[in-house]
């Protein structure tokens, strides 16, 4: 038995957080230039960059093109700083691959890629640091960088971890301390204004019964997401319209 | 606010790696201060309504404590007198990561609202959160912590007063230049009020032996140099064990770097280095010229309260002279102690000894357990607490006391008494047996009982079935019944109807968590400890006759030969048509002129009975021995009035019988259902030198015992039969039971398939199944089969395989505590028997040693010591033949398993420690034997009053 509890009788997690409290997120979009879009995103202490390339000609094979939809090409990577040891190899293993694929998946669920056909759409994800949550965090950020660079999206497509603490409370968005300490962890991809599950995925089995309360904290924590991300995009492109006078315009009225 | 923790750590490849963690920082943390108008409202603060007391502080006050006043003084703590107490995570924190059970204590305070302690997260909260130095210890930064929030309690809430309390000098130094108000313990609990008996709970870190003496013992190294030591294989990890029969001599059980285990021994006061019996320890292994033999002698330690150290001096040069003398083939590993890695400390039970000024302020505590030195308690109610059992815990032993310093407890109740020995029984085996708290009891049905519509719907009506039980006299738990009918001319339908304990304890509930702690229903002499309350255990789940009652039933269908054509498990609602014992059953099997249903039943189930016997017997299962008793009582004194081999008919093994078919056939539907979760039952082959003594004196009889499978060992074991002395074969069965390993729960998915088996029984899959009123294991195992046959759901702990684990370590332990108790309460009740009695009793010798022999007193269930000479000498009239195992006195030889009478009296000189003393009478030894006594030992009638409470142990092994 472990001696640390995930949530202690006070109702605090380890790092000070409740059981339903996010980490704090920050996050920024058009950090690079030379994509078409992009996002720096920080959910904790985990870190992510996200850059968008495209809509654009199909590059190599154009066996790939679609004739009524734009394919959304995903690569993952992580940094070799980005954990606790040094990774070996940046991209192309096996977890990074997974990911790459469950972040197309996700994607495709939002991008109106029937308004591009025979084109393509690049998202590259880097993280630099890695402290649990990972792949949410990549989904969030590639939502802010589609976003930025001025892809048509259904909604956003947000993403959430929850476990189950002490098996018996559920609590949202899963630190890596927490994740070690053992747990079942739930990830949630969500368009959390239709309240629509794009993708789930479970680390551990746990009790049918308790899967209600986890799964709708998880879908909490990406309305909550989405709610912050949104606040994000609207002040950027305040920020960006002010640059152009828009705002001053505004000011004026 | 956030901030972040970083440290580095080491990991196991030994590269240094950076962690970075993230710590939130609150601001809606309330002060836990009922009046507080700063905080948030929150409801769940109750006002202090005790006053803390001290003639030291002129005004009520918040107590905070210091990390080392919790892990000292918890037996303190646990008194009432101090309420109002705030204690910071910082602290707690600390507590759980150096000592867990005080952790849990403190847990249990905390939860009592009465007492009003506040856990104060200050390390979350923003104001009261201060960042470590670079280079400030982790001790230091959390006195720095703990003096932080004082001052903030302080600013935050100006009206109310605070009262740090540490025994830390320094840190006192520091609180009072911060305007502080600070106290050691010892100081603030000698100024409350009504402090006597609190001041006897102190525990003294200090060393309150202000000696002026030298140290005797040497220094242990210190936590990095063990380390060190163990890491470049200079020393051992394990755990000291002391003898039971000298004081001055121990061994410590280490693994060798293969993972050979290997006994190192440790002698003398520089050797043993106040290790306790327990303790995970240091040892440092000596060269091969100094190991010495195990000594075979007996020392006790007849210290005195103000003696010194001059006797343990003597003895060690006593011990020291025996080593000469030494074969060097009997030499084994020797060392010493040389620092202690985690003491094992607990609670003590005992006496105080008897010499000395009783109202002094230093008495010695002698423990019932021989094996845990005698410890110096300081106490200002000395005369009382010697005529009281009393239970003592240590504090700490410094390096010049020769025994360790404690504090007293509590008292247990006067010394002899039979309630305070049942209450040292219990306590020694740590069986839980408070009364069933409110909130257990809350989760009784309500009387009167009634079967509704909904229950009769949900379960199979049998109550047209003749089912009948069978059990001991006098038993009151009733948790199996049976029923047989025939299907056609050759086939038979068998039921086993177990009570439906299930149906009453619900998952989860207050009821349901208390069961799991107590495991087992423990069996004393004159007292039962239930796992359930009485209300379950002896009325709503027990099948009593003529009552309408829900049970589980398993229903075979069984041709006459014993082949089981299929088997069936449901819910079911039956009426037992009568509850019979075993004599009742037998007499009704016999009388042949009986011939309703019952009787008929009860005959073909005895015919079924047999064949499956037969059938397991041919399979390799073991038929064992163990010597058991049971004792009438006179039901007014509750004294005990006689001893006597249990009784055993042909009906007990039918009932035994279909109850093993029973747990073998839910053992498979439950595995098949829940591969990764069904709680199963094992009884691992024991490893073949476990056999040796048994082989060594089947060799001496001129019997083959073969070991090497049960079936060959159950063969020889029928084969071992000598006309002459039938008793031989029980003995050496007797002896084959001592060669066993325990039988254990364990949840299926831990181990491979193959470790399922159940050596004892000789069957592939077993469980438990029919005594869910007394054991936890079958309650789960009632829940796992109603899943499986569709009458109730799943929760998450059941299929949980960590939890089932946890629960299954927990039952093993507490199923063989409860063995344990039950054997000391039955040892005691045979001692009291005894009191003032001096008896001739037939016995057969069962070993012989080099001094003495062991003499097995079948009628009582005894074994005990018959010496043939004074400890450490050789005995005036015995030879001693190691080859042959016999001792020789002229043409008498005494072989093993060779009958013999002994003169049995009871020795009562040591209070806590009465033991038989065994005088020879038959053969005659002239100068050695006694005369027959004059009067033959005879049986006491049976008419009188007899408590049979106990007599449903059944034999733990299945």
């Amino acid at each position: 038995m472990s001696r640390k509890e995930l949530l202690s009788k006070i109702g605090l997690r380890q790092d000070g957080r409740r059981a339903e409290e996010l980490r704090r997120i920050r996050c920024k979009l058009g950090v690079f230039t030379q994509p078409d879009g992009s996002a720096y995103l920080e959910q904790g202490l985990t870190k992510v960059l996200a850059a968008v390339y495209g809509p654009h000609q199909v590059r190599g094979g154009r066996s790939k093109a679609q004739h009524d939809a734009a394919i959304i090409n995903c690569q993952f990577s992580m940094a070799v700083f980005s954990t606790g040891e040094r990774k070996k190899r940046p991209r192309g293993d096996r977890k990074s691959t997974e990911i790459s694929i469950h972040l197309h998946q996700a994607l495709l669920a939002a991008v109106k890629v029937e308004l591009y056909p025979w084109s393509q759409i690049d998202v590259y994800v880097e993280v630099l640091h890695a402290d649990g949550g990972v792949f949410p965090a990549c989904v969030n950020a590639a939502t802010l960088a589609l976003i930025d660079a001025g892809i048509p999206l259904k909604e956003y497509v947000c993403a959430c971890t929850a476990s189950l603490a002490n098996n018996n409370v559920a609590m949202v968005d899963i630190s890596n301390q927490e994740e070690t300490l053992g747990g079942p962890v739930l990830t949630v991809v969500a368009l959390p204004m239709s309240a629509k599950i794009v993708h789930m995925e479970m680390s551990q089995r746990f009790h049918l019964d308790h899967l209600p309360k986890v799964l709708n904290l998880a879908l909490q924590g990406c309305k909550d997401i989405k709610a912050i991300l949104d606040d994000v995009v609207r002040q950027h492109v305040k920020d960006i319209g002010s640059s152009t006078g828009w705002s001053q315009t505004n000011r004026k009225q | 606010m956030l901030t972040t923790k970083i440290f580095i750590r080491k990991n196991r490849a030994g590269n240094f790696l950076k962690n970075i963690r993230e710590h939130y920082l609150r601001d809606d943390i309330h002060c836990g201060i009922s009046n507080c108008h700063d905080c948030p409202p929150n409801s769940n603060i109750s006002p202090a309504t005790h006053e803390n007391k001290c003639s030291l502080y002129n005004f009520n006050h918040y107590l905070v404590l210091d990390t080392n006043v919790i892990l000292h003084q918890m037996d303190l703590l646990e008194e009432d007198a101090m309420c109002n107490v705030i204690i910071l995570n910082t602290v707690l924190e600390e507590v759980k990561h150096r000592n867990l059970p005080i952790y849990k204590r403190l847990n249990n305070i905390m939860e009592n609202t009465d007492r009003n302690f506040y856990l104060f997260p200050n390390n979350f909260h923003i104001e009261c959160y201060i960042a470590q130095d670079k280079l400030e210890v982790i001790n230091d930064y959390n006195d720095r912590c703990i003096r932080r929030a004082c001052t903030w309690y302080m600013q935050h809430v100006p009206d109310a007063k605070f009262v740090l309390l540490t025994d830390d000098v320094a840190n006192r130094q520091l609180a009072a230049e911060e305007n502080i108000y600070c106290c050691s313990v010892e100081n603030y609990v000698a100024h409350l009020e009504n402090c006597g008996s609190l001041q006897d709970k102190l525990a003294h870190h200090d060393g309150h032996s202000i000696s002026k003496s030298d140290d005797i013992f040497p220094p242990h190294l210190t936590t990095l140099e063990i380390h060190k030591g163990i890491k470049e294989n200079k020393l051992y990890q394990g755990v000291y064990h002391a003898s039971r029969d000298n004081f001055l001599e121990g061994y410590v059980v280490v693994e060798e770097s293969d993972g050979t285990p290997m006994q190192i021994i440790v002698q003398g006061r520089v050797g043993q280095n106040r290790a306790v019996q327990g303790d995970v320890v240091a040892v440092e292994l000596f060269n091969v010229k100094e190991w010495t033999a195990p000594s075979d002698l007996v020392f006790e330690d007849e210290g005195l309260v103000e003696s010194g150290v001059d006797e343990v001096l003597r003895k060690e040069a006593e011990l020291n002279v025996g080593k000469g003398k030494k074969e060097a083939e009997d030499r084994k590993p020797t060392g010493r102690v040389v620092g202690v890695i985690r003491r094992k400390w607990r609670q003590y039970c005992g006496i105080l000894q008897q010499d000395g000024d009783a109202s002094g302020l230093y008495q010695l505590f002698v423990p019932a357990e021989k094996r845990v030195p005698k410890i110096r308690i300081q106490t200002r109610q000395g005369v009382f607490l010697r005529t009281q059992k009393i239970v003592v815990t240590i504090d700490l032993w410094p390096r010049h006391s020769r025994y360790p310093e404690g504090h007293f407890v509590r008292a247990l109740g006067a010394i002899g008494d039979q309630a305070t020995e049942n209450e040292v029984v219990l306590l020694e085996h740590e069986v839980p047996h408070n009364q069933f708290s409110e909130q257990v009891l809350k989760c009784l049905p309500k009387l009167p009982w009634i079967i509704t519509d909904a229950d009769v719907e949900a379960r199979v009506d049998l109550r047209d079935i003749d089912i009948c039980s069978v059990d001991p006299p006098g038993c009151t738990d009733i948790d199996d019944a049976l029923h047989c009918r025939p299907l056609t001319k050759d086939t038979f339908e068998v039921g086993v109807h177990i009570a439906d304990v299930s149906h009453f304890i619900r998952p989860g509930t207050a009821l349901d968590v208390e069961a799991a702690n107590r495991a087992t229903t423990v069996y004393l002499v004159n007292k039962r400890i239930d796992m359930v309350p009485e209300l379950l255990s002896s009325n709503l789940c027990s099948l009593r006759g003529g009552e309408e009652r829900f049970a589980f039933s398993c229903i075979w269908e069984i041709d006459k030969n014993a082949k089981i054509l299929n088997v069936r498990c449901h819910k079911s609602i039956i009426r037992s048509r009568k509850a019979m014992t075993y004599e009742e059953a037998q007499i009704t099997i016999d009388d042949k002129t009986k011939n309703d249903s019952i009787a008929i039943s009860l005959r073909n189930l005895n015919m079924l009975a047999k064949i499956l016997k037969r059938k397991r017997l041919e399979n390799g299962a073991l038929v064992l021995a163990s010597p058991e008793v049971k004792i009438h009582m006179d039901s007014e004194t509750m004294e005990p009035l006689d001893v006597e081999v249990k009784k055993l008919f042909e009906t007990n093994s039918m009932v035994e019988e279909f109850m093993l078919l029973a747990n073998i056939s839910v053992a498979e539907i439950i595995l098949e259902a829940f591969p990764d979760c069904a709680m199963l039952r094992r009884h691992p082959e024991p490893p073949v030198s476990n056999f040796d003594p048994l082989i060594k004196v089947g060799k001496n009889l001129g019997f083959d015992i073969k070991v090497d499978t049960g079936k060959h060992l159950a063969e020889s074991l029928d084969e071992a039969v000598n006309a002459n002395n039938p008793y031989i074969n029980t003995m050496l069965r007797i002896l084959a039971t001592r060669c066993m390993m325990q039988a254990v729960y364990f949840p299926s998915g831990i181990y491979e398939k193959s470790n399922f088996f159940h050596y004892g029984l000789a069957v592939p899959l077993y469980t438990h199944f029919t005594s869910p009123i007394r054991r936890y294991a079958d309650i789960i195992v009632h829940r796992l089969l109603a899943v499986t046959v569709g009458s109730d759901a799943t929760y998450p702990d059941l299929l949980d395989k960590q939890k089932s684990k946890l629960l299954c370590n927990n039952l093993n332990y507490r199923n063989r505590m409860a063995q344990y108790a039950g054997r000391a309460s039955v040892a005691f009740n045979t001692h009291l028997f005894f009191r003032n009695k001096v008896q001739d009793e037939e016995g057969y010798i069962l070993c012989i040693r080099k001094n003495a022999v062991q003499i097995l007193i079948p009628r009582y269930g005894l074994e005990c010591t018959l010496y043939l000479a004074e400890k450490g000498q050789s005995s005036a009239y015995f030879q001693y033949d190691v080859e042959e195992q016999t001792q020789k006195c002229g043409d008498i030889t005494l072989h093993a398993f060779d009958p013999v009478t002994v003169r049995l009296s009871l020795d009562s000189s040591n209070v806590q420690h009465e033991k038989f003393v065994l005088k020879l009478v038959h053969p005659y030894i002239e100068g050695f034997s006694l005369p027959p006594l004059n009067v033959p030992s005879k049986r006491k009638g049976d008419s009188k009053n007899k408590n049979k409470s106990h007599e449903k142990r059944k034999k733990q092994l299945h």
